[in-house]
């Protein structure tokens, strides 16, 4: 190779181009309505006609049956811990302390689970079955949000049987 | 050679939906908007869900500004026990290519496809720019309306159009959307009057653009016994091309739609006379342009759905002029029609489906 050669500048490898779009959202009719809930403290869900499954949150269909969920339901402030995993990795925009554990929570009456943050227990005694709670934000913090959500935490009553969520996993 | 790659196999539009559209929806998630769309396009052939074999959507997520919005739009449909599907990033007429294609290979007798967009959640203008090339164009932010106006200006300076031209397309499709009840922009206000708008970006006028649009579409397809079954007179597929140009706008004379050319060519459009042509030129000034890339006379009727210059809902907009076609003929005021759909700046891709009626 010459020197001319290793003089000339090199092949660009990186350019920058930076984009930041902004976007309205709309959560439609049944995700207001899951979103209202949260401001007041309850989930509500709702009931597939065809099918009868209880949807938390619900988009406004049965994901099944393809038929709209017109059937308001309020779901129990328990559920079930239908699997988990105990968070150990930092990254980027973490706001919580490491460990956690994150939870699918089966609530009583829904079938559907959704993902929550569980605390009040060592990270090493959490397990499937376990029952937990939701707790709330203070009343005066209540907004349309999962973060009116602080965590969940167990309950003191025995696990449930592994027949009753082995469908939610 | 070109009737060979026409379509071996017969497919009939069986059944066609869309959403009112509507400058903003702001009650309905995309599952809502959907729902009804789907309901009504099986409801009109009395089939449900399980009477198709395929499903193909046609959408973009960076309308939503969130990730996977096609997996969770088919929440709308069901999809239980598991479906064969599939997505586009494409308007639903893409879509309905691909359900065509499968179809062609004699597997399956039925699909379903569906398109949705909701252009009012962002800035559009921005949104759009990102369509582009990413180095050279996209980082200058380029909006869609100066592309499409630097079209226009150089059909003007071509001699091939005038802006009078322009507000008599506009005029045009938007007293025709009169008679079109799920249309956006429907009016009746003479070409003389629309003159006197102020430029958006010259050489057009706000008349020239297509209104922003939230909506969604669907159609049935249906081949085998399927489409006799579901129709006693099918509308038949007899042509379906689509073709792209490159996406270096310098590159291409941007007066004429050689893509266009090339897909009416396979299509076979010029096997026989047209009574209606359904074509999907957002800006006015590409109505002159598509036109002429498609060899249509000047006694051709063009859009009498009002056309996308009175609802323009992105991703729909070109499965709409499909279904707009087929509904032309199944009335019985067209035996043969065509539409076209485009994407990208400029008319960059454009497909060409050719109707015909028994």
């Amino acid at each position: 190779m010459s020197d001319e050669a290793t003089d000339a500048p090199g092949p660009v490898t990186m350019l920058a181009t930076p984009i930041g779009l902004d976007f309205d959202f709309t959560p439609g009719i049944a995700q207001s309505k899951f979103l209202r809930g949260l401001e007041q403290g309850k989930f509500l869900g709702q009931r597939c006609p065809v099918c009868g499954k209880v949807y938390v949150p619900s988009r406004g269909s049965c994901p099944t049956d393809g038929v709209p969920t017109t059937e308001d339901v309020e779901l129990a402030n328990v559920g079930t811990v239908t699997t988990y995993c105990v968070v150990n990795v930092p990254f980027a925009g973490q706001s919580i302390e490491i460990p956690y554990i994150c939870a699918q929570i089966l609530l009583d009456g829904a079938n559907l689970s959704f993902m929550g943050l569980l605390q009040e227990i060592p990270t090493d005694q959490i397990r499937m079955g376990m029952r937990v709670e939701a707790v709330w934000v203070e009343p005066d913090q209540l907004t349309p949000s999962l973060a009116s959500i602080k965590y969940f935490r167990p309950v003191d009553e025995p696990d449930a049987d592994y027949e009753t969520y082995k469908e939610y996993l | 050679m070109s009737a060979a790659a026409r379509t071996a196999r017969p497919v009939s539009i069986a059944s066609f939906a869309q959403m009112q559209n509507v400058r903003k929806d702001d009650e309905h998630n995309e599952v809502e908007m959907l729902m009804p769309v789907i309901a009504e396009v099986f409801g009109n052939i009395g089939i449900t869900k399980d009477d198709v074999d395929f499903i193909c959507s046609g959408s973009t997520d960076y309308l939503i500004g969130g990730p996977f919005s096609f997996v969770m739009a088919l929440d709308a449909v069901g999809v239980w026990p598991p479906r064969s599907e599939s997505h586009v990033e494409m308007d639903g007429a893409w879509a309905l290519y691909e359900a065509w294609v499968l179809l062609q290979e004699g597997e399956i007798d039925a699909a379903l496809v569906y398109s949705f967009g909701r252009s009012s959640l962002g800035d559009l203008n921005e949104i759009l720019s990102l369509q582009l090339d990413p180095y050279y164009l996209a980082p200058m932010w380029p909006d869609t309306v100066s592309l499409a106006a630097l079209q226009a200006r150089a059909l003007i300076d071509a001699g091939k159009a005038t802006e009078a031209d322009f507000a008599a397309i506009a005029a045009r499709s938007r007293k025709d959307a009169l008679s079109n009840p799920k249309a956006q922009v429907a009016n009746d206000i003479p070409a003389e009057t629309l003159l006197e708008d102020e430029y958006v970006v010259s050489p057009l006028r706000r008349h020239a653009l297509p209104p922003i649009t939230d909506g969604a579409a669907a159609i049935v397809l249906a081949a085998g016994d399927k489409a006799r079954q579901w129709s006693d007179k099918p509308v038949w597929i007899t042509g379906f091309d689509h073709r792209i140009e490159t996406h270096s706008l310098g590159a291409r004379d941007l007066t004429s739609s050689p893509s266009t050319t090339k897909a009416a060519e396979v299509a076979g459009l010029a096997d026989g006379p047209v009574d209606v042509a359904e074509i999907h030129a957002p800006y006015a000034h590409q109505e002159i342009i598509i036109r002429e890339a498609l060899g249509l006379d000047d006694t051709v009727p063009i859009n009498p759905s009002g056309g996308p210059l009175a609802a323009n809902p992105l991703m729909s907009a070109g499965l709409i002029r499909i279904g707009e076609a087929a509904a032309s003929i199944k009335s019985g005021k067209a035996k043969r029609a065509v539409a076209h759909a485009t994407s990208g700046p400029c008319l960059q891709q454009n497909l060409v489906c050719v109707l015909e009626g028994e």
